[in-house]
């Protein structure tokens, strides 16, 4: 099945397959059924080579795609468009992608880490409609409507650093820097919705960001000064 | 590189719960319901659930938002814990609750993660989430209750051939407002009382709540008995952020002059259900709201414990917890 043939079913956002109105109305990806294969049989097929399949179906160009596309309906890609950083981007995108991964591994935008992949860190951490999230814990997909926001967004109209990213500089935020764009995700969130928070709300909205380095303090102080304007 | 991303799946994205119960009944234990993720993504990355096909309910906007109704409030089953923090309705009248959902994880996962996910999620015990298989998981043995099982998170009540906790900070605070569960599958809706949403092993060991495959939990509604009541919430957790509460309790008394006409209360965190304590409840009825009568209920509550190897200092927090719940601070 070629890729056309294979999302040639589906009006892209609305999800609606043509070929089958009715039945298939909510399936985003059930066209791709390979016909050939009873659902069983493929069940079992992916249960016993889905760590392959998933594995090089995330490496972008990895001989392993076409394969993976090929065995499983669920490793299909759709061609989707994301609002990031104020633009359109159209890219491919698997039913079981997490916006980390399209982010960093689809659209370059690697300044949004990737580090327990559990929702317990927060090095991933990226605004959706101006609302801190865990990108790994985010399918693409529900973000289809929605604007997103990572570290790279926040860049004036002239390249110059935010504020909140300018008052990490002063404050010597970041030692070794792998938790610093979720942290100023984070902050950028929290300062958007409370200009002038307490010291009590700043910990609060930050809890959900682990420093391994332990550059809390830092990270406080300099929230404090963007607050105060710099 | 990253190693463990999820096995694939077909996904769904309907925006009616007409659509979605279609899908349930076409699916049936092949389908995973989907809300915040916080649960589910886990499950998924770790393979060791792997749905054929996932239905996201996010895009169900009848789902969403708090209304006010005749008797108390309604909330929609996807609402974020977020939201239920900050909602003024839930503030002023049900703090406990809101009090409950603002101690949930971490901000970013209150910001996705929904009231629905919160009480369907499923248990802690490390042994069945890393896939072993143990009785909850179709096998026929408990690795928590070996003599060097680290159990020291696991129930001191009620255990049953498994020892997992209910892991949910709003369990309790639902079961204590006496809130009705609004369940809807292919067939049609009941309603259920909170208490009686949570099942332990001896109902069915493989699921924390009365819901089956084809069962979608669309809201919760909290009558008007305990609205403006004296509320206490309070977890004890190894970190403040991120973790799952060793116990928490939930309270809501209604004192007049003094005396305790009323109280409903219940733990979370010490068995395989929110632990409802209707001892407590019997036992506080007509006393004077002191030290006096905390320290008596504290006892109450926890008679009839039985802790593991290493969680016999769950028997004193949960004492602790529940006299300061009924003293009120
Ligand atoms: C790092 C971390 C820390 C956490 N800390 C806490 C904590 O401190 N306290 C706490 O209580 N929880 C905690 N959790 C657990 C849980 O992820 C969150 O409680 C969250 O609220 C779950 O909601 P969700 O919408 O993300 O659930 P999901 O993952 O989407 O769903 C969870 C389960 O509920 C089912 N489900 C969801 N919605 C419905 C519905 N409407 N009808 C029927 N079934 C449904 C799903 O099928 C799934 O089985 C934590 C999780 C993580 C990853
Ligand atoms: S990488 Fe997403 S929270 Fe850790
Ligand atoms: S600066 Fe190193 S992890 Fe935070």
């Amino acid at each position: 099945m070629s890729k056309n043939k294979i999302n040639g079913g589906c009006k892209s956002g609305g999800g609606k397959n043509r070929e089958r109105p009715g039945e298939e109305d909510l399936s985003l990806f059930s066209s791709a059924r390979n016909k050939f294969i009873s659902r069983r049989d493929f069940i079992k097929g992916v249960i016993s080579s889905g760590a392959t399949i998933a594995a090089l179906g995330y490496m972008p160009g990895s001989p392993g795609l076409s394969r993976a596309r090929a065995a499983s309906p669920g490793a299909v890609e759709r061609l989707i468009s994301l609002k990031v950083n104020g633009r359109t981007r159209r890219v491919d995108v698997l039913p079981q992608e997490t916006l980390a991964m399209t982010l960093r591994y689809k659209l370059g935008l690697t300044g949004t880490k990737l580090s327990c992949d559990r929702g317990e860190c927060g090095a991933c951490t990226v605004l959706i409609d101006d609302v801190a999230h865990y990108s790994c814990t985010t399918l693409t997909h529900s973000v289809r409507n929605r604007s997103i926001t990572t570290i790279e967004g926040l860049e004036g109209p002239s390249g110059e650093l935010h504020p909140v990213q300018k008052a990490f500089v002063e404050e010597l935020g970041p030692q070794c820097g792998y938790c610093t764009p979720g942290q100023i995700m984070s902050a950028v969130a929290l300062l958007k919705e409370n200009p002038h928070p307490t010291r009590e709300e700043i910990l609060l909205s930050m809890s959900g960001n682990l420093c391994r380095c332990g550059s809390y303090d830092h990270y406080f102080r300099a929230i404090t000064r963007a607050a105060q304007g710099g | 590189m990253i190693t463990d991303m999820m096995t694939p799946f077909e996904l769904y994205q309907p925006s009616r719960v007409d659509d979605a119960l279609a899908l349930l009944n076409r699916y049936d234990k092949d389908a995973w319901k989907l809300a915040g993720g916080n649960d589910s993504f886990d499950w998924f990355k770790d393979r060791i659930k792997r749905p054929r096909a996932v239905i996201d309910l996010n895009g169900i906007a009848e789902l969403k938002g708090v209304r006010e109704t005749a008797d108390g409030i309604e909330i929609g089953a996807l609402t974020t814990l977020a939201e239920i923090a900050r909602n003024p309705l839930v503030r002023q009248k049900y703090g406990l609750l809101a009090d409950a959902a603002r101690k949930v994880g971490s901000p970013q996962i209150r910001n996705s993660g929904t009231l629905g996910g919160n009480v369907a999620q499923d248990t802690r015990c490390w042994y069945y989430r890393d896939g072993l298989p143990c009785h909850r998981a179709g096998g026929n043995t408990c690795y928590a209750s070996r003599p060097t099982s680290m159990n020291r998170e696991h129930a001191i009540f009620g255990a049953n051939r498994c020892m997992a906790v209910n892991a949910s900070d709003t369990a309790p605070a639902l079961v204590a407002l006496e809130a009705k569960m609004v369940i809807r599958n292919p067939q049609g809706e009941r309603v259920v009382e909170a208490k009686d949403f949570f099942i332990g092993p001896s109902v069915d060991i493989t699921r924390m709540t009365i819901l089956t495959p084809k069962d979608l939990l669309s809201a919760i509604r909290i009558p008007s008995k305990f609205a403006n009541a004296q509320f206490y919430f309070e977890k004890v957790s190894d970190r403040e952020a991120f973790d799952f509460a060793l116990v928490n309790v939930a309270s809501a008394t209604i004192v007049k002059g003094g005396v305790i006409e009323q109280s409903s209360i219940a733990c979370g965190g010490v068995e395989s259900v929110p632990r409802h304590l209707k001892v407590v409840e019997d036992v506080a009825r007509g006393e004077r709201q002191n030290d006096a009568t905390a320290k008596l209920v504290g006892q109450a509550a926890v008679r009839g414990a039985a802790p593991l190897n290493y969680n016999q200092f769950k028997i004193v927090l949960m004492q602790n917890l529940v006299a300061r719940a009924i003293r009120g601070a």
